[in-house]
């Protein structure tokens, strides 16, 4: 399925704690990332993709239009999917994601801005955040060149000419036998061995300087 | 779910492409195209004919075991998004400390090289190739100068390296708190805890048999050892890769443990494998390079003085000397943390058409390294086939033991395993030995990076490698190294400095190791099932005093 990328503006983090930023001892468990489209007229949402680092568990509300006439409304769409199982460990700190329409709670149709509410509960991590955030809406079903008018409507008068007639084969076997040919031609062509062939030096030659350290 | 079928499709066009560079493709390419003469495969329904045909001569097996074979080596394909780095090692931190040890290494082979004028690769003149080739099978005989060489580096360095791992983004606070963990290693990987290992190695409870334990001469062999023969010849029989995995899990018959390991290895000794295995020869002749001599001095050090392996140095520097001509070798290095070591022509330096990988197979022999080689001698005589085996055992699990990585069965995660195993259900003889001074990871660090190859008897090792291979993972040994401390936990808690520690733990090639496994478990029995408990106590007594019997 094509997609297409949709330009966005990530605005900073912002924590959400109780209590006074500066003196509390702890850190913020909760952040909240707003994402907005200013370029973008509302539009359906298909994917979302970003490399986790450290959140644990991610929340997204969608500002969404309903209707044409009743005003935006903030709606939850994913609620408290876990990007790491165990909030203490590594395990899925700094993994890449994917989210797809088909997993939201809603239906993702007429976005105009969208909230990231993140959560990590451990004390043991100093920051955490999600990084290269891309969103993704659906891309054009067909092709969007339009055809010349004659190759879609071909003119209904023309009939193909009675060939069978004049002794020659028919042409819709023929056509179709070039088909297969060209279809097994094609094969072969692409079916290349990924294989090494083993060499190790340059025409014969394995005279080397030092070892490089890029 | 519609990820998960795109999921399985970009696995299954992974695999296809993958075998499709294989022998085994063109052997089922040319039977598919003999079996057009068989009566039985008719045009009308080809396909199915000819599936028909795979099925009944074996060929389907043999497709399954190599599809098998790609599922456990290959990891999954990631995220589109990722790039090939993350395949290699996810967690940034632990690539940047990969790529400082490496460079470590680099400058100390270099340096080697400099100080000692010695080029890092020549080509040999005819004469010498001529001699090489006389003495291939006696090159023990050999007595080089080797005292100038020194290993690049030993597991002990290594572990200083493993030791100052820090995560960027954790709380490493100097104070003693709650998050500060009291072993060595200070990096918050996720490792199993007992009854997760108990789910995971479930084959290896108190009631299933065991080769190592219910094969000894007290028990009659008709309660176990003769059925599980039986079973294995049966699965020699049929050739199934993923069924010999599973039934090795128990153990494997001393007869048939060769055939079993290339069989969950999935290595058959085709004249291609023999041809390719010549072709390295080939290039050792030609070519004389510095690795070479850290081999050479590796097993002179280490194997050549080994009881149980001495008698293996000939076909060691075989297998040794060929393997790092192997440019085959290089494609685990996709998912490997570390990455080859690179070089160029002499005179077109920084010019990309003249860049090749030093050793050919980008992997650089440290301390002991011959060891991985050695227990190997004792099952494979045929030089081509040992190869083989060392080579696939090498990319599926050996290169975790010295590498950086997050993985479960990547070392560190091995020493957390050990060390949590140790706190969470020894914390006295822990806590004791960490106020002597006597770190319990130091003592058990070189046995898990060697995977106890030169710590065990060859029988008990070789038991050991059954589940490594069995499991496909190497957290066993971990367990086992928590383990042995746990047998001798009662005198351990009686030693006062690292060097006795060291002294009382050393002394492990008694061991037996199957019975080690129900140990750890025992440790956590609660008291509740107090006849249970009594039952299984008196169980492992007996097992303890044939270990005693038996030392």
């Amino acid at each position: 399925m094509s997609r297409v990328l949709v330009p966005c503006h990530v605005k900073g983090s912002v924590a959400l704690q109780v209590g006074d930023v500066r003196t509390s001892q702890g850190r913020p468990g909760v952040l909240v990332i707003d994402v907005t489209f200013p370029s973008v007229a509302p539009f359906e949402l298909q994917e979302i993709t970003f490399k986790n680092y450290y959140t644990a568990f991610l929340s997204i509300r969608v500002r969404q239009y309903t209707s044409a006439h009743t005003p935006a409304k903030w709606v939850t769409c994913l609620r408290d999917y876990c990007l790491m199982p165990d909030p203490h460990s590594e395990e899925g700190a700094q993994e890449y994601v994917s989210l797809f329409k088909h997993q939201m709670l809603c239906d993702m149709a007429r976005i105009s801005e969208l909230r990231l509410i993140l959560r990590q509960p451990s004390p043991l991590w100093l920051s955490f955040t999600v990084e290269e955030l891309q969103i993704y809406q659906q891309g054009p079903k067909s092709p969007s060149v339009t055809f010349p008018k004659w190759l879609s409507h071909p003119v209904p008068c023309e009939q193909p000419a009675l060939l069978r007639e004049q002794g020659l084969p028919d042409p819709s076997r023929v056509s179709s036998e070039v088909q297969q040919m060209w279809a097994l031609t094609e094969m072969i062509r692409a079916s290349h061995t990924s294989a090494r062939i083993g060499r190790f030096d340059v025409d014969g030659c394995y005279d080397l300087n030092l070892l490089s350290y890029t | 779910m519609l990820q998960e079928e795109s999921d399985l499709s970009l696995i299954i066009a992974q695999i296809v492409q993958k075998l499709k560079g294989s022998n085994l493709y063109s052997q089922l390419e040319r039977q598919a195209w003999a079996s057009l003469q068989r009566p039985e495969i008719k045009l009308e329904s080809l396909k199915e004919d000819i599936k028909e045909f795979f099925k009944i001569s074996g060929w389907e097996k043999k497709l399954q075991n190599a599809v098998y074979s790609e599922l456990s080596v290959f990891p999954l394909p990631s995220h589109p998004a990722a790039p090939p780095e993350h395949l290699k090692e996810p967690l940034v931190y632990m690539r940047k400390a990969q790529g400082s040890w490496e460079k470590r290494i680099l400058k100390s082979l270099n340096s080697m090289c400099t100080e000692l004028s010695i080029p890092l690769a020549r080509k040999r003149p005819v004469g010498e190739q001529k001699e090489l080739l006389n003495k291939w099978n006696e090159m023990g005989t050999d007595e080089p100068d080797l005292s100038l060489f020194r290993p690049v580096y030993a597991p002990k360095d290594f572990l200083e390296v493993l030791i100052n791992l820090r995560n960027p983004n954790y709380e490493n606070g100097d104070s003693l708190s709650f998050r500060t963990h009291l072993g060595l290693i200070q990096v918050p990987l996720k490792v199993k805890d007992i009854p997760e290992l108990k789910e995971c190695f479930v084959e290896l409870g108190l009631n299933i048999g065991q080769l190592g334990i219910d094969d000894s001469t007290q028990v009659p062999p008709e309660l176990f050892e003769n059925e599980h023969v039986r079973i294995g010849q049966k699965v020699l029989a049929e050739q199934d890769s993923a069924a010999a995995q599973q039934y090795i899990r128990q153990g494997s018959p001393t007869a048939l443990r060769a055939e079993l390991w290339a069989l969950i290895l999935n290595i058959s000794s085709q004249p291609e494998d023999v041809l390719y295995y010549e072709q390295l020869k080939t290039n050792v002749i030609q070519h004389d390079l510095l690795v070479d001599s850290l081999i050479y001095k590796d097993v002179k050090l280490t194997a050549s003085n080994d009881d149980y392996y001495f008698v293996f140095e000939d076909y060691l520097y075989q297998v040794l000397l060929c393997f790092s001509r192997d440019t085959s070798v290089l494609s685990h290095f996709a998912f490997n943390s570390a990455s080859p070591p690179k070089s160029y022509i002499r005179g077109k330096l920084g010019l990309e058409e003249y860049a090749v990988f030093y050793p050919p197979n980008g992997v650089i022999p440290f301390h002991g390294f011959s060891m991985y080689v050695a227990p190997l001698c004792f099952l494979y005589h045929e030089p081509s086939k040992l190869y083989q085996i060392f080579r696939e055992m090498y990319v599926r699990f050996f290169f975790r033991l010295h590498s950086i990585s997050s993985h479960p069965s990547g070392i560190v995660s091995l020493c957390l395993l050990f060390e949590t195993l140790l706190q969470t259900y020894l914390p006295q003889l822990f806590y004791h030995l960490r106020e002597i001074g006597a770190q319990p990871l130091r003592i058990s660090f070189k046995w898990m990076v060697r995977a106890f190859s030169g710590y065990l008897a060859t029988d008990q090792l070789l038991l050991l490698w059954d589940r490594i291979l069995g499991y496909n993972s190497l957290e066993i040994l971990a367990v086992l190294a928590a383990a042995v401390f746990a047998f001798r936990a009662v005198n351990l808690m009686e030693v006062t400095s690292l060097a006795a520690a060291e002294n009382l733990a050393a002394h492990s090639e008694q061991f037996c190791t199957a019975p080690l496994f129900p140990e750890l478990y025992r440790v956590q029995i609660p008291c509740t099932a107090e006849l249970r408990q009594k039952e299984e106590c008196s169980l492992l007594d007996s097992k303890s005093h044939s270990t005693e019997q038996r030392s």
